[in-house]
């Protein structure tokens, strides 16, 4: 439990500062604002085709936003060593690293529930009976772009160029999670019942989740401290 | 001795491509629905495998290193990933080459092939990585580390084609359970995927010393600017 409780200490001290600075959520939240509008040209906004490509458009935006606070996860330790001062305190790697990853979550997915009222509103798309599945898909889908995001961070924090090194790394990695996302929120948009072949999308996100949240706690320790 | 391995494994392996090139052009029939151009299978399937092969050992390399924090580990997992980046780049282009003439189309995103570019992608941001960073510990270390999410990537590459419903011809080959092609047919696939092997070993070999000697140059060039 000892575990759990430390971690949260660094998940609620980035959530504090996020509330007092609102610095990444405003910054994700107007980009994929931007990125919604940009859409608007790429495609006849009130065609009947907008339904079909929802899942795919929608995670682009999540997937965007979603880069741009794991960006700042572990580059906002840098100013004052924050991070050196986080490594050395009593908290294990894995720690910081599970309490920053759920602060990432967190916002992540407070940045998506705004999007998506206002993307069907945009794009006239009536959202599905069962939101509880595609919120369900959401939770599932975001949770693999966090735990992948967050320890990429931490990677490339010392990088010269890592605003361009963490969307290059961490897009091709996260396709599997994507592809099963995008599916799933597709078919739950269009309104069509999940059969029993749609299940191995789901046993897909779950796997992906599982297996990536394991590799990461196994070595973020190595990531960070070395 | 290192020039002699490199010498007779590239000559070994000049020797096999040669003779089955004979046996390909001359000796084997074109296929029944593809024709001549069935033939690119010989040099697609064994680089892929190549390819496959080197990322697994690149990242039990990079387990290695990680585990004894040798930096001569290290360089073997750049130089193997290296080589096996090149097999794959060969991979997705005689690939294309062949869905131009069977498909009618250079490129097709059936997930197998996606997969692969997928992974592709994966081990060119690994070279991204290691340019980006300096200091070779932590090259080595971060590079082990990513090397190690890439493999896992892969299996779910390997295992897409069980997955998804997929353009890409089915598993041909009778260790997979395939059974698709006449023995006289397989045969020079599994020479070639020696030769190729064989040619990705010295490869490997040359890429190493060159790794190694960057990593010194670099250390002489910090030291000498230290004073």
């Amino acid at each position: 439990m000892n575990f759990f409780r430390q971690a949260w200490e660094v998940a609620a001290k980035d959530l504090r500062s996020e509330v007092r600075s609102k610095e990444t959520v405003n910054a994700s939240l107007s980009f994929a604002l931007v990125i919604l509008l940009l859409f608007s040209f790429a495609f006849d906004p009130s065609s009947e085709q907008v339904r079909e490509i929802a899942g795919g458009l929608l995670w682009l935006v999540f997937a965007f936003a979603g880069t741009l606070i794991l960006n700042r996860s572990f580059a906002r330790e840098l100013v004052n060593d924050c991070l050196d001062a986080l490594i050395a305190s009593p908290a294990s790697g894995a720690q910081i690293f599970f309490g920053k990853c759920v602060a990432n979550y967190v916002l992540l997915v407070i940045v998506e529930c705004i999007c998506l009222p206002i993307f069907a509103i945009f794009y006239n798309v009536r959202l599905p009976q069962q939101l509880a599945v595609l919120f369900l898909v959401m939770l599932l889908g975001t949770w693999g772009i966090t735990v992948i995001g967050t320890l990429f961070s931490a990677m490339t924090v010392n990088l010269r160029l890592r605003e361009l090194m963490l969307p290059t790394l961490i897009y091709p990695m996260l396709i599997p999670a994507l592809m099963g996302a995008i599916q799933l929120s597709g078919l739950l948009i269009a309104g069509e019942p999940l059969g029993a072949d749609n299940q191995i999308w789901f046993r897909l996100l779950v796997a992906f989740d599982l297996i990536f949240t394991i590799l990461s706690l196994a070595l973020v320790e190595t990531v960070l401290v070395g | 001795m290192r020039v002699k391995i490199i010498l007779a494994l590239s000559a070994i392996s000049g020797l096999i491509l040669a003779w089955n090139l004979h046996t390909m052009f001359m000796q084997v029939p074109d296929e029944l629905n593809q024709g001549a151009a069935f033939r690119i299978i010989y040099f697609h399937v064994p680089s892929a495998i190549t390819s496959f092969t080197g990322f697994y050992i690149g990242m039990f390399a990079g387990v290695g290193y990680l585990w004894r924090k040798d930096l001569r580990l290290d360089a073997f997992a750049a130089a193997v990933n290296e080589v096996s980046l090149a097999f794959a780049t060969i991979t997705l282009i005689t690939g294309s080459i062949w869905g131009r003439i069977i498909w009618g189309i250079w490129w097709a995103w059936d997930p197998r092939i996606t997969s692969y570019f997928v992974c592709w992608l994966i081990y060119v941001g690994y070279f991204m990585l290691r340019r980006a960073i300096d200091d070779p510990t932590t090259r080595a270390r971060l590079g082990a580390v990513l090397s190690i999410f890439a493999a896992i990537d892969i299996v779910i590459v390997w295992k897409s084609i069980e997955w998804w419903r997929t353009q890409h011809p089915g598993p041909v080959l009778e260790i997979r359970g395939g059974g698709g092609m006449a023995p006289g047919m397989e045969a020079p696939l599994w020479w070639n995927f020696l030769a190729l092997v064989l040619l990705a070993t010295a490869l490997v070999i040359i890429r190493m010393r060159q790794v190694s000697m960057q990593r010194e140059i670099d250390s002489l060039r910090r030291y000498a600017h230290a004073f």
